[in-house]
C-alpha cells in the first residue's frame, strides 16, 4: 500500500515543511518514504510543491504526478493539480486563499478555512499544520501521537518554543 | 541500525566525512548546494578543512594540493561546474591521484536548467577531460546507496590511486529518504611511498607530476594505468539484476530514472508482461558479464535515460549488438514517467 | 680548506635546462638557499607552475607537485589547509600567475593565504616561444605583438604588486630584480621575510623578481641585463608595496 502526497502553494507557506513533518510520520511508523521538493527559483515566491510517498515497500518513482491525496494552499496550485488527482484520491484545501470547488465526483473534497483559522486562533502561518490535521482525521494515515513525534524532531531546538503550537495546530485541523 | 531523513546532498556529505574526507573545496551551484552548506556546517568539527573555492577550477586544483599530500579530499558540483573541473580532473588522472568527485547532474548543455539531468553519462565515463583515462563512476539509486558509494569512492580511489566520480543527479540530491550509516572505516592504505607531505629529511624528495616530456615515458606511464583499468573492469563492476530471469523485455537505467523503471516494470508485471530490469551501479566499469546475464532470457532491450541516449552505447557493446536495443529518454530537465515507460514496454510488444 | 661556496642542498644536484643567461637558475638559487638558512627543507612543498619552470619539481630538493597552468595557488592552498604547520611556496611565471591564473592569484591574497608566491617577472611567454604576456611593455615586439604591443589592441600590461598590495591578505608584496649583485641581495632578503611571514602566519607574501629572457627577447645575456635596467625597471618599479611586518606598513 502506497500513498502518494502532493502538497501545493505559495513558497513561505511551510509546504515543504508539512510535508516534512508527514515524511518523519512515515519514519516513525516505520514506513518507507520519500520526500522531494521543488526547487529552483519558484521556492522565491512563487509556487512550490512537494511530493511525499508513503508506502510499505521500497519506494519507486519519488516525484508524484497522480496522488491520492492534494493539499491545495492556494488559487493557482488548486487549478494546476484537481484534475491529476487520482480516482477516489482526497483532496485538501484551504478555502480562505481557494475560492473554487472542485466539480470532479470521483474524488472528496474536504474545504478548510485554515488561514483565516489560523489567524484567529493565533496560530500564526499554522495554516499548513492545520491542514495535516484534517489530513489525518481523513485518511486515517498517521496518528495523532506519531504526528506528535514527528513535529518534535522535525521542529529545530531553537524554535522548541512552537511545538505546542504545532500540537494545537493539529488538533484543530482534526477537529474542523 | 538508527533510521534519519536526509537529503541525497546532506547524506552525501555526511558520509564522506564519516570516511575520513578531510578536505572538501566547493562553490555553489543548484541543484549541490546543500552539500556544501552541510561541509561549511560540519567539517571543521569533524577536524577537517571545508573551503568555498572562488571558482570551480580553484576548488578542483586545492583537491589536487590536498590529496597529493595524502589527505582524502573531495569537491562536488553539478553539471556546469563538472565541465570546469575537467581540466583539474584530468590532471589529477594523470598525477595518479585519488579524490572523489561528486557531480549532482542538472540540464545541459550550456548553462542549461536545474532540473534533474543524466546528460553527463558520455563525459563521465568517456571525457572528463582531455587525454587517455577513466575514473571509476559509481551511479546511485536512492539516498541510502549514494552514502554507500561514496565511501566505497574514497576506497576505491585510494586503492587504485584514480579519481572516482559519484554521477547522482538533481532528484536525488534533493529528495529525502531514510538513511542509516553503517560502522564505516575510516582507515587508507598506506600513502608514504608517493606523497609530497615533506620529506623530514628522510626521504627522497616526491614529485607528484602528470608531465613526461619524452613520448615513450608518457607511453608507458598511460599503458601501465590502463593495466590497472583492466583490473578494475575484471573487479569492480556492480549491477541490480530485477526480475531478469524469465523477462523478454529487458529495461536498462541507471540512477534515478532506474527508480522510475522498477515502478514501470512492477505495473507491467501486474499486467503478466514478462519485463526485467538492469542497473547498472557502476558506469565505469559498465557492468558487461551482469548485462549479458540480466539479458540471457530477453528478446529485446530497452535503455531508458534522462538524456537523448548516451548509456545505450554501452548497453549495445556490451551485447554486442546481438539483440534489438530500444530507447525511450526524456532529457533537458524532464522526469520519464512510469506511465511513459510502461506505454514503451507495451508499444514493444513483449511477450507474456 | 673552508668551503665558501656550494650547490644549496635544496637544490638537486642536476643540470638545468634554462637558457643561457636566463635568471631563473639564479633565483631557484636563492629560494635554495633561504630554505638552506631555515633548515625547513624536509618540511616545504613547492608548486610549480607551467611554463620555463615546469621542471622546477626536478631541480628543488624539497617534496614538489606539478600544477595546471594558473592553477598553482589553488594547489598550494589545498596542500597548505591540510598541512598547516608545513612550509608552502609556488613559483610561477607571468603568464601562469598574471593571466591564465589570476583568479587563483588574487583569491589567495584575498583570503591572505598563509604561503609565498616567488613570481619571476620577464614581460614573455618562454617555453611556448615568447609571445605576449600580460606583463609585456608596451611597444614590446614578441610573437604575438609583431609590431609591438599596442594597448589599443592588446591592453596594457599587468602590475601585480601594486594590484595585490592592494589586498588586505597580503602580508609582503615587494618586487625586485636580478640584475645587480646588490639587487640579489635584496630578493634573497625578501624571499627570507616571505618565508618568515609564513613561519609566523602572516598571510600571503609575494616577491615578484624582475628576470630575464635573452632568448626570446633576441639579447644576448648582457644586453638582456641592459634592457631589464633600462625598460623594465622604469615600468616595474622595485620595492616594497605592502609590509605588514615593517614600521608604518605600506609604502
Amino acid at each position: 500500500m502506497t500513498t502518494e502526497i502532493l502538497l501545493a502553494g505559495f513558497g513561505g507557506q511551510g509546504i515543504l515543511f508539512a510535508g516534512k513533518i508527514l515524511a518523519y510520520a512515515g519514519l516513525m511508523d516505520n514506513k518507507e518514504l520519500s520526500w522531494l521538493p521543488s526547487y529552483g527559483p519558484e521556492m522565491r515566491g512563487g509556487t512550490c510543491n512537494c511530493s511525499v510517498c508513503i508506502s510499505d515497500k521500497p519506494v519507486g518513482s519519488p516525484l508524484v504526478l497522480t496522488p491520492d491525496v492534494l493539499i491545495a494552499m492556494n488559487q493557482p496550485s488548486f487549478d494546476k493539480f484537481i484534475g491529476s488527482v487520482r480516482p477516489g484520491g482526497k483532496v485538501f484545501i484551504d478555502s480562505t486563499l481557494v475560492d473554487s470547488k472542485s466539480s470532479r465526483t470521483d474524488i472528496e473534497c474536504f474545504y478548510v478555512p485554515s488561514s483565516e483559522l489560523a489567524e484567529t486562533q493565533n496560530l500564526k502561518g499554522g495554516s499548513n499544520i492545520i491542514l495535516l490535521g484534517k489530513v489525518i482525521k481523513e485518511t486515517k494515515l498517521f496518528s495523532f501521537e506519531t504526528m506528535k513525534a514527528a513535529i518534535e524532531k522535525v521542529v529545530p531546538p531553537k524554535k522548541a518554543a512552537l511545538i505546542a503550537n504545532n500540537f494545537k495546530a493539529i488538533e484543530l485541523g482534526m477537529n474542523s | 541500525m538508527e533510521r534519519n531523513l536526509m537529503k541525497g546532498n546532506e547524506a552525501l556529505a555526511e558520509a564522506a566525512i564519516r570516511a575520513g574526507c578531510k578536505c572538501f573545496f566547493g562553490y555553489p551551484i543548484t541543484p549541490q548546494t546543500e552539500l556544501a552548506a552541510y561541509m561549511a556546517k560540519r567539517m571543521n568539527k569533524a577536524g577537517g578543512v571545508f573551503l568555498q573555492a572562488e571558482s570551480e577550477i580553484a576548488a578542483i586544483n586545492m583537491v589536487l594540493g590536498a590529496t597529493s599530500t595524502g589527505v582524502r579530499a573531495m569537491t562536488s558540483s553539478s553539471s556546469p561546474g563538472i565541465s570546469l573541473k575537467s581540466e583539474g580532473i584530468s590532471y589529477i588522472a594523470g598525477s595518479d591521484l585519488p579524490a572523489v568527485i561528486i557531480n549532482v547532474q542538472r540540464g545541459g548543455p550550456g548553462l542549461g536548467g536545474i532540473q534533474p539531468s543524466q546528460a553527463d553519462y558520455w563525459q563521465a565515463t568517456k571525457g572528463l577531460g582531455h587525454g587517455d583515462f577513466q575514473l571509476i563512476v559509481y551511479a546511485p539509486a536512492s539516498v541510502q546507496e549514494m552514502v554507500d558509494m561514496v565511501v566505497k569512492a574514497f576506497n576505491k580511489a585510494d586503492e587504485y590511486r584514480m579519481p572516482a566520480m559519484i554521477l547522482a543527479d538533481g532528484l536525488l540530491g534533493q529528495m529525502m529518504e531514510p538513511v542509516s550509516f553503517p560502522e564505516i572505516s575510516d582507515a587508507q592504505p598506506d600513502k608514504s611511498s608517493w606523497v609530497a607531505n615533506g620529506h623530514n629529511n628522510k626521504r627522497e624528495h616526491h614529485i607528484i607530476n602528470s608531465l613526461y616530456i619524452q613520448a615513450q615515458d608518457l607511453e608507458d606511464k598511460i599503458k601501465e594505468r590502463f593495466q590497472r583499468y583492466e583490473i578494475i573492469k575484471q573487479s569492480e563492476t556492480d549491477a541490480e539484476l530485477y526480475l531478469t530471469d524469465d523477462a523478454d523485455i529487458l529495461v536498462c537505467a541507471f540512477g534515478a530514472t532506474a527508480r522510475v523503471v522498477k515502478s514501470a516494470v512492477n505495473d507491467a508485471r501486474a499486467q503478466g508482461l514478462k519485463v526485467g530490469m538492469f542497473r547498472p551501479k557502476t558506469l565505469w566499469p559498465f557492468p558487461e558479464k551482469e548485462l549479458n546475464k540480466a539479458a540471457a532470457s530477453a528478446s529485446k532491450l530497452l535503455c531508458v535515460e534522462m538524456s537523448m541516449g548516451q548509456m545505450i552505447d554501452d548497453v549495445k557493446l556490451a551485447i554486442n549488438c546481438s539483440k534489438p536495443v530500444d530507447f525511450f529518454g526524456r532529457t533537458g530537465g524532464v522526469i520519464p514517467t512510469p506511465a511513459e515507460v510502461l506505454d514503451k514496454i507495451k508499444a514493444m510488444g513483449g511477450n507474456n | 680548506m673552508a668551503v665558501v661556496f656550494q650547490r644549496p642542498k635544496s637544490l638537486c644536484d642536476v643540470p638545468l635546462h634554462y637558457c643561457p643567461g636566463c635568471t631563473h637558475g639564479i633565483v631557484h638559487r636563492l629560494v635554495a638557499e633561504v630554505i638552506d638558512e631555515m633548515g625547513i627543507e624536509g618540511d616545504t612543498i613547492g608548486v610549480c607552475p607551467v611554463g620555463c619552470s615546469v621542471f622546477a619539481y626536478d631541480y628543488f630538493n624539497c617534496d614538489m607537485i606539478e600544477a595546471p597552468h594558473g592553477r598553482a595557488p589553488a594547489v598550494a592552498t589545498g596542500v597548505k589547509r591540510s598541512n598547516p604547520d608545513k612550509f608552502v611556496f609556488t613559483y610561477q611565471g607571468d603568464g601562469d600567475l598574471a593571466a591564465i591564473g589570476t583568479a587563483e592569484t588574487v583569491h589567495v591574497a584575498a583570503r591572505g593565504e598563509n604561503i609565498v608566491v616567488i613570481f619571476i617577472n620577464n614581460t614573455i611567454y618562454g617555453m611556448t616561444g615568447g609571445q605576449m604576456a600580460p606583463t609585456t611593455l608596451p611597444g614590446q615586439v614578441t610573437q604575438t605583438t609583431p609590431f609591438g604591443r599596442d594597448p589599443k589592441l592588446a591592453g596594457y600590461p599587468v602590475r601585480v604588486c601594486e594590484m595585490l598590495a592592494t589586498m588586505t591578505g597580503t602580508a609582503l608584496a615587494q618586487r625586485v630584480a636580478v640584475d645587480t649583485v646588490p639587487h640579489i641581495r635584496d630578493t634573497k632578503k625578501a624571499i627570507r621575510k616571505a618565508f618568515e611571514n609564513q613561519k609566523n602566519n602572516k598571510g600571503l607574501s609575494i616577491v615578484e623578481v624582475l628576470s630575464t629572457c635573452p632568448t626570446n627577447w633576441g639579447l644576448s645575456p648582457l644586453e638582456a641585463i641592459k634592457r631589464l635596467q633600462d625598460e623594465m625597471i622604469p615600468y616595474y618599479p622595485l620595492g616594497v608595496y605592502k609590509d605588514i611586518t615593517a614600521d608604518g606598513g605600506e609604502k
